[in-house]
């Protein structure tokens, strides 16, 4: 049991949703109790779309429990079916409904719609909203997208390969599903893909302090079983339009390469715009799109995605199980680096033209290219930028932004990282890697209370985050932007702002820098501490009124942990030492302190007076 | 005793309510579970914390729910379980001490914990009661425990309030006093609470207290002296609770509007045998400058057309008021539950022109609701921009639970709330 103030990450099933309200022509089927209906609200609240998600929720009762639950969700299907007459169903369960076990795919499968019906096993009590979106968008795939291939010779197959009930695990309570392990290591053959690029990437003049591209797995992935498709006697539909999907391998007269660019969901972090921006650029050098999935894409657009020479994965955390079955069923090779920040886009227009075939850039132009195109490489070298040197920043997210973010926190902006972490425990490896190529500690954990802890501890400037750290650097007092869901309905804005590309990477500068204080500003703050209304203690001048709270961590009584209770044996600090602290900067207060007690500390003092300060100043800046 | 007939100068309908037809439907519910009460509740009663005991999905609903994700420490949280915690419940128990501690450590200012109960606990049958007792003997004196249900399976939104009011009456001091007490129940905004108070104190009757205390160590007494008045309408298991300890209802219909307001006052007045000189001497001018309020909304609103999605039970008061004190029209007054007899008051003061529906298929509602085209639409965060995008004017139901809307000087901020969708929309030119 897991004490959670916040979520990072919903339940999977909320991942499957953002999956089918992305898409057109699907419809989801939920066994679930009252209430679960409040995720209809992320979509139309949130996101301020303009149409209910296309979800039907079998909204059980206790009283209906050990009774008709199963035959409410068959009623429930039937209904959903006539009334939206979508091209592709899918079916599942939420928590509660996983604990009474219906077997919504047997259900579903006796049902015998005339569509193809697709059930989604998604264990609530393990895993969450990205598997569920990645395990979502993965069975559509290997559904619809299969074609002909003898992957589907009709047969009723049920997702779930429970192969490993042997896995040793404890007996589960009846409705649970096995728990099905951390497949380490499935799909390494295919991290030669990701390899593709490395070389070039050293050719290219990448320091090498940058971050190889994600190799995180989605664990407990059932990868090699059968498709899920539920076929019954009139299933044909899709199946046929799929035929088309034949034709992949006749030759095309495309003279442009084609891609498809995958993992783009609703509710998603700036996906449609990142989208959009993605497109623009392909699109400059050469290569069409095909298909954009799951975001607008329709079961008939699933079927073709074979069409297309290889595939661009934006988001890893939701399409490279999908993006790694199409490369073993297609031959289709896929992007690795994810485009954000003006280097990860030249890496990825590399990358790109590799995929594609397409002859390398020279050199010169190449390099030259991210310059022009964004306005990020010469506004961080302009001289007002100089205050931006060394700033320290904090970051956590997906592990996709944390990632990005990282690299250009510190190649673009010339910050110190002095934090690095993600919610996305799948990534895990990948953030260990990087964390230690930057010399930071690693913090993998979907805790709201170990990531406040850890920034409380890092005393970082800046804090690059989720809407939950957000709440964290408001109490700490320390500037934030976000980078990554879970967001808010700001995080929604109504201008173009992607995250990726050239265009991305003007909205970073914008996004990160504004809530700094700004360069001068922060001088003149330093040099007379005591004015009564440019203090340190008030906001930023250009973000308004509004004073700080709780500037310092330790002045706001934090009542956490029994690790803070050494107060009692802390030298005392006379009043003169005390006064002389609080014209250091409030962002390194609180380290000083530390620093300073700690110093008075190990040679004996009872007192810390400004010669101390100063002494333990001289010690540590060594 | 008819709150009705008591009420000075209002006409009320010739026909009655008792077999006032009602569809009743079964299907997808587009509400809440009980869990969201607990937006509020953690508000009102300061030094209480309330710990979900649930799935990812109770804590992605606690901080979706209404945009809660604002408040930067909220006092409630969720202890998710996982799938070790259902392995075998002996260990889900320790699990849960284990996060109880954690949370009395981190916030120690705590004086009440509830435990709320959610589907998946109840699925597997974790017993909060007496995991409640269990963890109230190691935190007793300085924390008191208890447990309610907030899950989907038994409750509907503001049936979580009712739950947990229900669950704070067994820990309620014995009345010692003979002479007769009031008891104001259900969660009011403390404006609201505070101007009722004075309005009691001027109508002579002054032991008055309120359920839930804004204090956890406040806990109103209760018993056979006890009379109680229900500020909410949705408070059937507080109410027989109440009951089970001795205390009478006083029957009345809910104070919204100036007329609401006047017949709820009175129903405690004439329990008390206050005199009707003091009564209107105690209320007159409040009533007076309610009506005022209200004056300029009634051209606003008179004859515009209201259809009700189920959502918070509030719904039928909500539309005894608009339509006798606004002139607005009833379409379809939907309700998640209709109790009625706490509701027997109000069901005869509703025009004969609603329809009302109990329980909900959203789909089905949705095809009356574009036929019907009402002007406003009164629906869930889930429909409210889906149907704004089809051309109806919705008027988010949560918002009236989030905003003081009883009593006589919140008359006019409650006929606001339903006049600013129709402002608005006159508004732009976009």
């Amino acid at each position: 049991m897991q004490l959670t103030v916040w979520t990072y990450e919903g339940p999977p099933h909320v991942g499957a949703m953002r999956v089918a309200t992305a898409m057109e022509g699907v419809h989801y089927v939920l066994h679930a109790p009252q209430g679960d209906t409040y995720a209809d609200l992320l979509f139309t609240m949130i996101e301020r779309r303009d149409r209910r998600p296309p979800v039907t929720y079998t909204t059980f009762e206790a009283r209906d429990l050990g009774t008709d639950t199963a035959a409410l969700f068959q009623a429930t299907l039937r209904d959903a079916f006539e009334r939206f007459q979508p091209r592709a169903m899918l079916v599942g369960a939420s928590c509660t409904a996983e604990l009474i076990q219906d077997d919504p795919a047997g259900l579903a499968r006796a049902a015998g719609l005339p569509v193809p019906v697709i059930p989604l096993e998604l264990p609530s009590y393990q895993r969450k909203e990205n598997w569920g979106a990645a395990e979502t968008f993965y069975q559509v795939v290997r559904t619809l997208a299969a074609g002909g291939s003898s992957r589907n010779d009709g047969g009723a197959v049920s997702t779930t390969v429970s192969s490993d009930v042997a896995s040793g695990d404890p007996p589960l309570p009846a409705g649970i599903s096995p728990s099905r392990g951390e497949i380490e290591g499935v799909g390494a053959a295919l991290h030669s893909a990701p390899q593709q690029g490395a070389d070039q990437k050293d050719a290219g003049g990448v320091s090498a302090g940058s971050i190889s591209p994600l190799e995180g797995e989605m664990p407990g992935r059932a990868e090699g079983g059968e498709a899920g498709v539920i076929h019954s006697p009139g299933a044909n539909e899709v199946a046929d339009s799929t035929s088309a999907a034949d034709a992949r391998h006749a030759p095309r007269n495309a003279a442009r390469p084609r891609c498809n660019i995958l993992g783009p969901t609703a509710l998603g972090f700036r996906h449609r715009d990142d989208v959009a921006e993605i497109r623009r650029l392909l699109g400059g050098i050469g290569i069409d799109v095909a298909v954009v999935a799951p975001l607008d894409a329709s079961p008939d657009d699933i079927a073709r995605l074979g069409e297309a020479d290889f595939n661009v994965v934006l988001y890893p955390e939701i399409a490279g199980v999908a993006a790694k079955w199409l490369k073993r069923t297609f031959g289709q090779d896929f992007t690795t680096v994810v485009p954000i920040g003006v280097g990860a886009t030249q890496d990825f227009i590399a990358e790109v033209r590799q995929l594609a075939k397409l002859p390398e850039a020279a050199g010169e132009a190449r390099l030259g290219s991210g310059k022009a195109k964004s306005n990020l490489p010469w506004f961080s070298r302009s001289v007002d930028s100089n205050y931006l040197t060394g700033k320290r920043v904090f970051v956590f997210g997906d592990a996709t932004h944390a990632l990005a973010a990282a690299r250009v926190a510190t190649e673009e902006f010339g910050f110190t990282l002095c934090g690095l972490g993600t919610y996305s425990r799948e990534f895990a490896r990948d953030i260990r890697a990087a964390a230690e190529r930057y010399g930071v500690e690693p913090l993998i954990s979907d805790d709201y209370l170990d990531v406040e802890a850890a920034i409380a501890a890092a005393q970082p400037e800046l804090v690059l985050g989720t809407q939950m750290e957000r709440h964290v650097a408001k109490r700490l007092g320390i500037a934030c932007a976000v980078i990554s869901a879970p967001v808010h309905v700001q995080d929604y804005p109504a201008r173009y702002s992607p995250q990726m590309g050239f265009e991305g990477a003007n909205v970073l500068w914008d996004s990160w820098v504004h809530p700094l204080v700004m360069g001068l500003e922060e001088h003149l703050l330093g040099m007379f501490r005591d004015d009564f209304e440019f203090n340190d203690a008030a906001r930023p001048s250009h973000l308004g009124g509004g004073a700080r709270i709780a500037a310092e961590p330790e002045d706001e009584q934090e009542p956490s942990f029994p690790a803070a209770t050494a107060a009692s044996i802390a030298p005392g600090w006379l009043n003169e030492a005390e006064l002389e602290l609080k014209k250091i900067p409030f962002f390194v207060r609180g380290k000083a302190r530390r620093n300073t007690e700690q110093f008075a500390l190990e040679r004996g003092l009872s007192q810390i007076t400004v010669e101390t300060l100063y002494d333990a100043k001289a010690h540590y800046s060594r | 005793m008819s709150g009705a007939a008591a009420s000075p100068g209002v006409a009320v309908p010739s026909v009655g309510c008792a077999e006032r037809p009602v569809l009743r439907e079964r299907g997808q519910r587009e509400v809440f579970c009980g869990l969201t009460g607990i937006v509020w509740l953690h508000r009102k009663i300061q030094d209480a914390f309330f710990l979900v005991v649930g799935s990812r999905t109770c804590a992605h609903l606690m901080q979706s729910a209404a945009g809660v994700m604002i408040f930067a420490e909220p006092r409630f949280a969720t202890a998710v379980m996982e799938e070790r915690d259902l392995a075998g419940l002996a260990d889900a128990n320790e699990e849960l001490d284990a996060a109880v501690s954690r949370l009395i450590e981190r916030r120690p200012d705590i004086r009440m914990l509830f435990l709320v109960g959610s589907c998946p606990s109840e699925v597997i049958k974790l017993d909060l009661s007496r995991a409640a007792a269990r963890l109230s003997e190691r935190y007793a004196p300085e924390v008191r425990i208890l447990n309610y249900s907030g899950s989907g399976i038994e409750t509907t939104f503001t049936q979580g309030e009712d739950n947990c009011l229900a669950a704070l009456v067994p820990a309620l001091p014995e009345a010692e006093a003979e002479a007769p007490s009031l008891l104001v129940v259900g969660a009011l905004a403390d404006v609201v609470e505070d101007q009722f108070a004075r309005l009691f104190a001027a109508m002579g009757i002054g032991n008055v207290g309120f359920l839930p205390p804004r204090r956890a160590r406040d806990l109103p007494p209760v018993g056979p002296s006890t009379r109680f008045l229900l500020a909410q309408p949705f408070l059937g298991e507080t109410a027989r609770a109440l009951e089970e300890r001795g205390a009478s209802r006083i029957a009345a219909p809910f104070p919204l509007g100036a007329e609401g307001t006047t017949l709820w006052l009175k129903a405690a007045a004439d329990s008390f045998g206050t005199d009707p000189m003091r009564f209107r001497a105690a209320t007159a001018a409040a009533e007076a400058r309610a009506k005022r309020a209200l004056e300029p909304f009634r051209a606003e609103l008179a004859g515009r057309s209201l259809f009700f999605f189920p959502d918070s039970q509030l719904e039928i008061p909500l539309a005894r008021m608009l339509s006798r004190e606004l002139g607005m029209r009833l379409t379809e007054v939907g309700t998640p539950y209709l109790h009625r007899r706490h509701l027997a008051e109000e069901l005869e003061l509703l025009p004969d022109e609603a329809s009302l529906s109990e329980g909900q298929d959203v789909d089905r509602q949705l095809a009356r609701a574009r036929e019907l085209r009402p002007d406003i639409a009164v629906c869930g965060l889930g429909l409210a921009n889906p149907l704004e995008a089809e051309g109806l004017t919705t008027k988010w139901s949560i918002e009236l639970l989030f905003t003081p809307i009883q009593g006589y000087e919140q008359a006019g901020d409650l006929a606001s709330l339903f006049a600013r969708p129709l402002d608005r929309k006159t508004r732009l030119r976009v």
